[in-house]
């Protein structure tokens, strides 16, 4: 199987995947004004304040909107449509893209509660944090 | 200083529009640049700026070592893909308008087929990509079709826009093709069955709701509405434009609201506030579409109808050439060609002009509107005019 394109990580965003590969979730929040950003800036765009800190996210959220997609892009999804991405709004306001896993395909909706996973991909130094619906109780 | 009416497109050119090509992407734009220069009048020595396409890879020696041109005096680069080519004609109008410059050529559009293929991944890679390269790419949201489906998924969910509304979008703007004999899908018409029987690319998008990916290029020349006044055709005034960059930058996925292209309402103020006009002045309208989606988008931002009121516009019919406002008249990216969206403007020159085959001209097109979308929400608004009656 492909390898799905891979995160190329930079001083700034560093953190956040070595957070990952230890199955941590973290996020950007300005020590001034509290508020959590992504994806990663050097200035809260809410205060300019440049001082900040990795802290933990619940990993908690409800799917914002999302595409069922048929056609492969990339080989690494050869063989492995139709696949959802859903674009995540997290508890703490910010938003992140995520394929489901392939038994959410059908069953997803705008408004599913989604729990973060974390997936350690094979052969490779990467952990993604990937988000999965809610199972019920 | 206005910049109102003060510069005129002088000459607009293209290449045929194909799906196969042996030539360059620069070839097509030298052909695209020589027939806008013959349109105008003009000799290539009288160019003296250049806006080359980040989206094609192009830079201004391209045009200096081919042109022959000695002294070029203006040149920049636009970087909001498919909304760079009138963020381009409003930058050359500023350098007119400055004396910077007096005649400025602004060519666009790229080997969407055979070279630079989105869906290949072969397209230009713009470093506004780097943030959906590291935390999107990962996840496979790989391009525009599923950026932009995700912002159409939402429009349905916030105001029951269906698939069916999106497929009058395609059919409507077919059916201008078909009085097109330069677009690819001229001999190629689409029922609404066709549509919803085409197979799925990414929800809620077809592959009839996806624009061409083809080959071809065209070219627009500016200068100052003085010197247009002697040039070969009538002078098509730039009333107004306005380009407005989209917030936040990251990605598609990262807008406050998705369902609102809030850069295209901006763009368009500015662009109607400096032409002076409104909405009911418009007698065509030309929205670069690279989904059928986005013209919907594009009615509710621009303020013709008011937010969720796109998809029933559409659907009855508003759009068509016998509509209360016609849209793409030459079949847009979806049917005549991809061509980074100027052969949106340069089908809005002709209409003024009014010389298209008449099956397709706008009766008494006065005011033309066009609009262009690119990367994650970047817009950019033309309002053209002819002489005032």
């Amino acid at each position: 199987m492909t390898t799905r394109p891979l995160p190329e990580p930079t001083a700034l965003t560093e953190g956040f995947w070595t957070a990952a590969r230890q199955h941590r979730l973290v996020l950007q929040r300005c020590d001034e004004c509290g508020r959590f950003r992504h994806y990663p800036q050097l200035l809260c765009p809410d205060c300019t304040s440049s001082s900040w800190t990795w802290t933990p996210a619940s990993g908690r959220g409800v799917v914002y909107t999302y595409t069922r997609t048929h056609q492969p892009f990339h080989p690494a999804w050869t063989g492995r449509t139709p696949y959802v991405v859903a674009t995540v709004e997290l508890d703490e306001g910010v938003r992140m893209v995520s394929d489901l896993p392939p038994e959410d395909t059908d069953r997803v909706q705008i408004g599913s509660a989604v729990e973060v996973f974390f997936d350690d991909l094979p052969d490779t130094e990467v952990t993604l944090p990937r988000f999965r619906l809610v199972r019920a109780n | 200083m206005q910049l109102t009416d003060q510069c005129a497109i002088a000459g607009v050119g293209n290449t045929a529009y194909t799906r196969g090509t042996e030539r360059s992407t620069l070839d097509l734009h030298l052909e695209a640049a020589r027939r806008a220069l013959d349109d105008a009048g003009l000799r290539p020595a009288d160019v003296d700026g250049v806006m080359p396409s980040a989206s094609a890879g192009r830079c201004a020696e391209d045009f200096i070592a081919n042109l022959g041109l000695r002294d070029l005096a203006f040149s920049s680069t636009v970087h909001m893909g498919g909304a760079s080519t009138i963020a381009s004609i409003q930058s050359a109008c500023l350098a007119i308008s400055a004396g910077v410059a007096s005649c400025v050529l602004v060519p666009a559009g790229r080997r969407g087929f055979s070279g630079e293929r989105i869906s290949t991944g072969r397209n230009v890679q713009e470093s506004i990509m780097s943030d959906l390269l590291e935390f999107e790419a990962p996840y496979g949201n790989l391009v525009a079709a599923q950026w932009f489906a995700q912002a159409a998924q939402r429009h349905m969910h916030e105001y029951g826009t269906t698939s069916e509304q999106l497929g009058h979008v395609a059919v409507t703007i077919r059916e201008h093709a078909n009085l097109n004999p330069n677009a690819l899908m001229y001999g190629k018409p689409m029922t609404l069955a066709d549509h919803q029987g085409s197979r799925m690319i990414s929800s809620p998008f077809r592959l009839f709701d996806c624009s061409l990916e083809s080959d071809g290029a065209g070219a627009v020349v500016v200068t100052s509405a003085e010197r247009a006044r002697e040039l070969a055709k009538p002078p098509v005034y730039v009333s107004g434009v306005g380009e407005s960059h989209g917030y936040p930058p990251t990605s598609l996925t990262q807008k406050a609201d998705m369902a609102v292209v809030r850069s295209l309402q901006l763009a368009g103020a500015k662009a109607f506030s400096r032409a002076e006009v409104t909405t009911d002045d418009i007698d065509c309208l030309l929205i670069h579409e690279g989904f059928t989606w986005y013209v919907i988008a594009g009615l509710e931002a621009l303020g013709f109808v008011k937010p969720g009121e796109g998809g029933p516009f559409v659907e009855a019919g508003h759009i068509r050439l016998d509509g209360s406002l016609p849209v793409n008249p030459n079949g847009g990216a979806l049917s005549e060609g991809h061509v980074s969206g100027i052969n949106h403007v340069i089908e809005a020159v002709r209409q003024v002009r009014a010389e298209v085959p008449s099956a397709r001209q706008v009766p008494g097109c006065e005011t033309v509107a066009v609009a262009t979308e690119g990367n994650f929400f970047d817009a950019s608004v033309l309002v053209l005019r002819g002489e005032r009656s």
